[in-house]
């Protein structure tokens, strides 16, 4: 059975594929899908010629903003986002790593002003060849990828 | 480089929260205006301006050399040594304590524990606010400091072998003092226990710049080499009492260790110290953390004069 069969087709929305698997759960908070109404079905552990293993997100009646779509590259670097009407892939949103993140990320950092206060975090986006660490605008901390949560 | 110190100065109204604010230029400036308070008496004036020295935890040299400077060049200064009367303790906002204060007063100086609290009182401002310790992050001024007593005792800032002793990764003016070291052609000798070593993101950003520098583990083997030996209080709540009796020990600099030093080591200390330099040292011409210390107030002047004065002669 092919990976797209896996889960169940979509007829309008975003499906977010070639996510590095153990991924997804962190897009579905990065997005806030948790907290919205759209239907929301997750592969994980996919078979994939390229990744070897993948997650996959698909997302009923919603198509990601440009914003949202490269926050997702944060933790998918290699994602390939496509927007489906009809159950037909019409577009293939291009993505970029976004340089700053405002308000995405809970700084790691115990002892960082972000989690005294009540104020919106922001963190810098490094990619060093495979490597992505995020660098806290306030206490100045940097972290890789895996090390930060997303804020809820 | 020349700096035409006539001209507007870049550092009006300028918030100065870490040492990587500030341009190469900038840093020059500070210490060229520093040096004409100093050495030829030049005066500046801050006369009508009104400092607030906000500390949220204790401080000696850093609050009063701040205020030193501000009274000496006629301005005025209202503040506190301590949280114990704040409405913080209620319950209200650094962000809200901060905007507030910024309405009283010309310029802000804040010390607080939480890293990155300069930063977020700086987006709160309407004035300009320097950072004067946020947690273990950035002590931009005492770097500062560190620069000019180099300058004055060594007549150079390139050219130089420096060697940081003591907590590598947490000490936040050692953070501070290498960013500032990024602007000058020095080579490194990092000497710590490997708990508290230079964090990674650091030594990779010393890498990337061309830095040269190394690691160990013993005062003794780098003291030869060095022009300036900059040793720290390793804090004794970091570890367990008997990891820290067996730290402490390895970390304490002696008058006898510095026979072997080159005629022209200085031995810097941000103060406070506690016994990582021993007594016998002040004896030494190699000391030189109290010029260091006294410094405070000349460079703290020099800075508050650029800050609050447009055009600075």
């Amino acid at each position: 059975m092919s990976d797209m069969l896996s889960v169940s087709a979509i007829k309008n929305g975003t499906v977010i594929d070639h996510i590095v698997a153990g991924q997804a759960l962190r897009i579905i908070y990065l997005l806030g899908l948790q907290k919205k109404n759209n239907l929301v079905t997750i592969g994980l552990n996919l078979r994939s010629k390229r990744l070897g293993i993948k997650d996959l997100i698909k997302i009923e009646d919603r198509i990601l903003a440009e914003d949202e779509a490269n926050e997702t590259v944060i933790f998918a670097p290699a994602a390939t986002i496509n927007v489906i009407e009809n159950f037909h892939v019409v577009h293939k949103i291009k993505t970029h790593l976004p340089s700053v993140a405002h308000g995405v990320f809970l700084c790691p950092n115990r002892l960082c002003v972000t989690q005294m206060e009540q104020m919106e975090s922001c963190h810098y986006i490094h990619e060093q060849g495979k490597k992505i660490t995020l660098i806290c605008h306030y206490c100045e901390k940097e972290f890789d990828r895996d090390q930060v949560k997303v804020a809820v | 480089m020349s700096v035409n110190t006539k001209m507007t100065n870049s550092l009006y109204q300028k918030d100065v929260i870490s040492f990587d604010d500030l341009t190469s230029l900038e840093v020059e400036l500070i210490l060229k205006i520093a040096k004409k308070i100093k050495e030829h008496g030049i005066t500046y004036s801050i006369e009508n301006k009104l400092i607030a020295n906000c500390f949220f935890e204790p401080s000696t040299r850093t609050r009063l050399s701040f205020e030193a400077a501000a009274l000496r060049m006629g301005g005025q200064v209202i503040g506190f040594p301590d949280d114990s009367s704040l409405s913080i303790r209620k319950g209200e906002t650094l962000a809200d304590t901060m905007r507030v204060i910024a309405g009283y007063a010309d310029l802000i100086v804040i010390r607080h524990p939480r890293e990155g609290s300069a930063r977020l009182t700086a987006e709160v401002s309407d004035c300009p606010v320097i950072n004067a310790g946020d947690g273990a992050n950035q002590h931009p001024t005492q770097a500062l400091i560190e620069l000019f007593s180099i300058q004055e005792c060594q007549s150079s800032l390139n050219g130089l072998s420096i060697a940081l002793v003591g907590d590598l990764k947490y000490g936040r003016a050692i953070h501070s003092f290498i960013a500032a070291c990024l602007l000058f052609d020095v080579r490194l000798y990092l000497v710590s226990p490997e708990s508290l070593t230079l964090p990674d993101a650091i030594c990779d950003k010393l890498k990337k710049r061309g830095m040269r520098f190394s690691f160990h583990q013993h005062i003794e083997e780098v003291i030869p080499k060095v022009d300036i030996l900059y040793i720290t209080r390793i804090q004794q709540e970091r570890f367990t009492e008997t990891e820290y009796q067996l730290i402490q020990n390895k970390f304490i600099l002696t008058a006898k260790m510095l026979e072997k030093a080159k005629k022209n080591l200085k031995v810097l200390h941000p103060l406070p110290r506690v016994n990582e330099v021993a007594l016998d040292v002040d004896q030494t011409p190699h000391a030189y953390y109290f010029q260091q210390a006294n410094n405070g107030v000349v460079i703290r002047q020099a800075l508050l004069a650029l800050v609050l004065n447009e055009v600075i002669l």
